[in-house]
């Protein structure tokens, strides 16, 4: 072996070594960044009036009680309906229709759906649900909100049942169980933790979400718990506060953003809590 | 009771076919009347005139392409070297809490990053990394054009760099996967060879995973085409196009964002409707690419 192509070698190595450890510190502390300069001027502009009192007009000070009330409202909503229907077609898609075509068809669908873009499912209830009924509001939104959190909820609950062992069904039919009774109380007994963290996870996901507001639940600067009204919520809020012109507006956006995002941070970290359940790794 | 049961579960299963379809056929209505009144003209006219009634989408289009390569172009190597780093290089006791991170980072909602690319990264642009680049790179010949032009510290390249920003935590999580299916009885062969590190990647970890990582690659590029709020915040919504890729521009999620509510002309928002639909099939076909890659290497693996 000739040593200078061997430190040629080496050289190569060093120097792709190199890259990586820069990459892992730019990418990282760029991340990071961004972190800790949203909780920091976030901090600054926090006050208990924040969570007490409503959006303020230019020049005074104010709150993002109202918006933050709305953002939960909406996402409740959401998730009443798209639970349920999330829930089952998981539940076809590993269950009744394994292996069918159409579940194959679903499940690639769903991939695609899960990471579409938020606006057009914005566009798409506007057309279908603000049109109709003449005005923004709180019901468009949360069904806007639903069909992004279907797809995750989904994937997550077909993911889950498919990593029941067979033989738990097999037995619990050969005691004479019927189909649906095995899947509702042996599949998702054993699948329940990783079910629970899909849920989460899409919660945590709708919670951020702005684009699908847009032309749906629009934006309100006051006090409103009517879902029939146009809806005040966090990104929204954040959105018009951070493009007005005003710095007590930026502030306040600030302190917004800051909430969304230690919101989001803790919902995951808890799902990750919530994967560490015994019941979950038994599988 | 079984019987009900398994067809509540298939209708909620169709329900997601229902819904693609629907996206697709309410969008294709609703923008029905734009294509008829333009024709194929809209795909490539660059003009964007609500006072006249006249509307193109390649500034639009032009702008959510651009913004979506340039971030691939920097979020790829980082995340491929991010991903080695954790493969290959990191101290085990680092591995764990550094994926963990990652993948609560790609968590962060998108409208963090695009307040966060408005407040903080624009001014940077404006002051220091623009004027740098029409100083060095301005004047040449061949690149110089796209880099002319008033430094307005919003425009596509920060745009695109936002997007890199966003796009990198999901990116990484995703090639670390990948790189981490490998299995370790080639690699070890080949450092038992006497190949280094980067011998190993080059040679045996990226041959073997290369439909992954295009799907991968895919996934992220469906991501950032359709990404709305990071880019509305910086791109500047300037329905011109320009060569210089530190001129405000727009792209499509953009324009819907910002004019939809606005929108004055029937044909306008049939317009912004149009955009929104060719925004879907373009990440449609995109995402579809990619899922199609992944399953072809999970189905060459098994067998």
């Amino acid at each position: 072996m000739s040593s200078s192509r061997y430190k040629i070698r080496l050289f190569k190595d060093r120097l792709f070594s190199a890259f990586a450890v820069l990459s892992a510190l730019i990418g990282l502390s760029f991340l990071l960044l961004i972190l800790f300069q949203v909780c920091h001027e976030g901090l600054q502009a926090l006050s208990f009036d924040t969570f007490t009192k409503t959006t303020p007009p230019p020049g005074e000070k104010g709150g993002l009680a109202n918006a933050m009330v709305g953002s939960f409202l909406l996402s409740g909503l959401a998730m009443l309906l798209s639970v349920p229907l999330g829930v089952m077609a998981g539940v076809y898609l590993a269950e009744f229709g394994r292996n069918g075509k159409l579940a194959m068809v679903v499940a690639f669908l769903n991939d695609i759906l899960l990471s579409a873009p938020s606006i057009c499912f914005g566009l798409f209830v506007y057309e279908i649900i603000v049109l109709p009924t003449h005005g923004f509001s709180g019901y468009a939104g949360a069904v806007a909100l639903a069909f992004i959190a279907i797809p995750v909820i989904l994937q997550t609950t077909r993911d889950m049942l498919t990593l029941v062992p067979d033989p738990l069904r097999e037995a619990a039919s050969a005691l004479g169980a019927p189909r649906w009774k095995v899947v509702f109380t042996v599949c998702f007994r054993v699948a329940k933790g990783g079910i629970m963290t899909g849920i989460l996870l899409s919660f945590a996901r709708i919670a951020g979400e702005t684009a699908p507001l847009l032309f749906t639940a629009l934006n309100n600067r006051f006090w409103n718990v009517s879902m029939a009204e146009p809806m005040p919520n966090l990104p929204m809020t954040i959105y018009q506060l951070a493009l007005s012109p005003y710095p007590d507006w930026h502030e306040l956006a600030w302190a917004g953003a800051m909430v969304i995002t230690l919101t989001v941070l803790s919902i995951n970290v808890l799902t990750r809590f919530l994967t560490r359940d015994p019941s979950v790794n038994r599988i | 009771m079984n019987a009900f049961i398994r067809d509540v579960s298939f209708l909620s299963a169709m329900g997601v076919v229902v819904l693609t379809a629907a996206i697709v056929f309410v969008l294709g209505v609703a923008a029905a009347p734009a294509f008829k009144a333009f024709g194929w003209t809209f795909f490539v006219s660059d003009s964007w005139n609500p006072v006249k009634d006249v509307f193109g989408a390649l500034p639009a289009i032009y702008g959510t392409l651009v913004t979506s390569f340039l971030a691939l172009l920097f979020a790829l190597p980082v995340g491929f070297g991010i991903a080695f780093f954790l493969v290959e290089l990191s101290p085990p006791f680092l591995v764990k809490p550094l994926r963990v991170a990652i993948e609560l980072l790609a968590g962060i909602p998108s409208i963090v990053f695009g307040f966060w690319g408005l407040f903080v990264l624009a001014p940077v642009f404006q002051k220091y990394i623009q004027p740098f680049l029409i100083d060095t790179l301005g004047s040449l010949p061949l690149i110089g054009p796209f880099f002319e032009g008033p430094a307005f510290g919003i425009g596509i390249l920060t745009a695109g760099v936002v997007l890199a920003i966003m796009i990198l935590p999901f990116l990484t999580a995703f090639l670390t996967e990948v790189f981490k299916t490998v299995s370790p009885l080639l690699k070890e062969s080949a450092y038992a060879l006497g190949a280094t590190r980067w011998e190993v990647l080059k040679s045996i970890v990226t041959p073997s995973t290369r439909a992954s990582i295009a799907g991968g690659i895919m996934l992220a590029l469906g991501r950032a085409l359709g990404e709305t709020m990071a880019v509305t915040f910086v791109i500047g919504n300037f329905h011109r196009l320009k060569l210089s890729l530190l001129a405000p521009g727009t792209s499509i999620s953009a324009s819907i964002a910002n004019e939809f509510n606005e929108a004055t002309t029937d044909l306008h928002s049939a317009s912004l409707l149009a955009l929104g639909l060719i925004l879907f099939v373009i990440t449609f076909i995109v995402l579809a690419c990619g899922k199609a890659s992944v399953a072809l290497l999970a189905r060459r693996e098994r067998r």
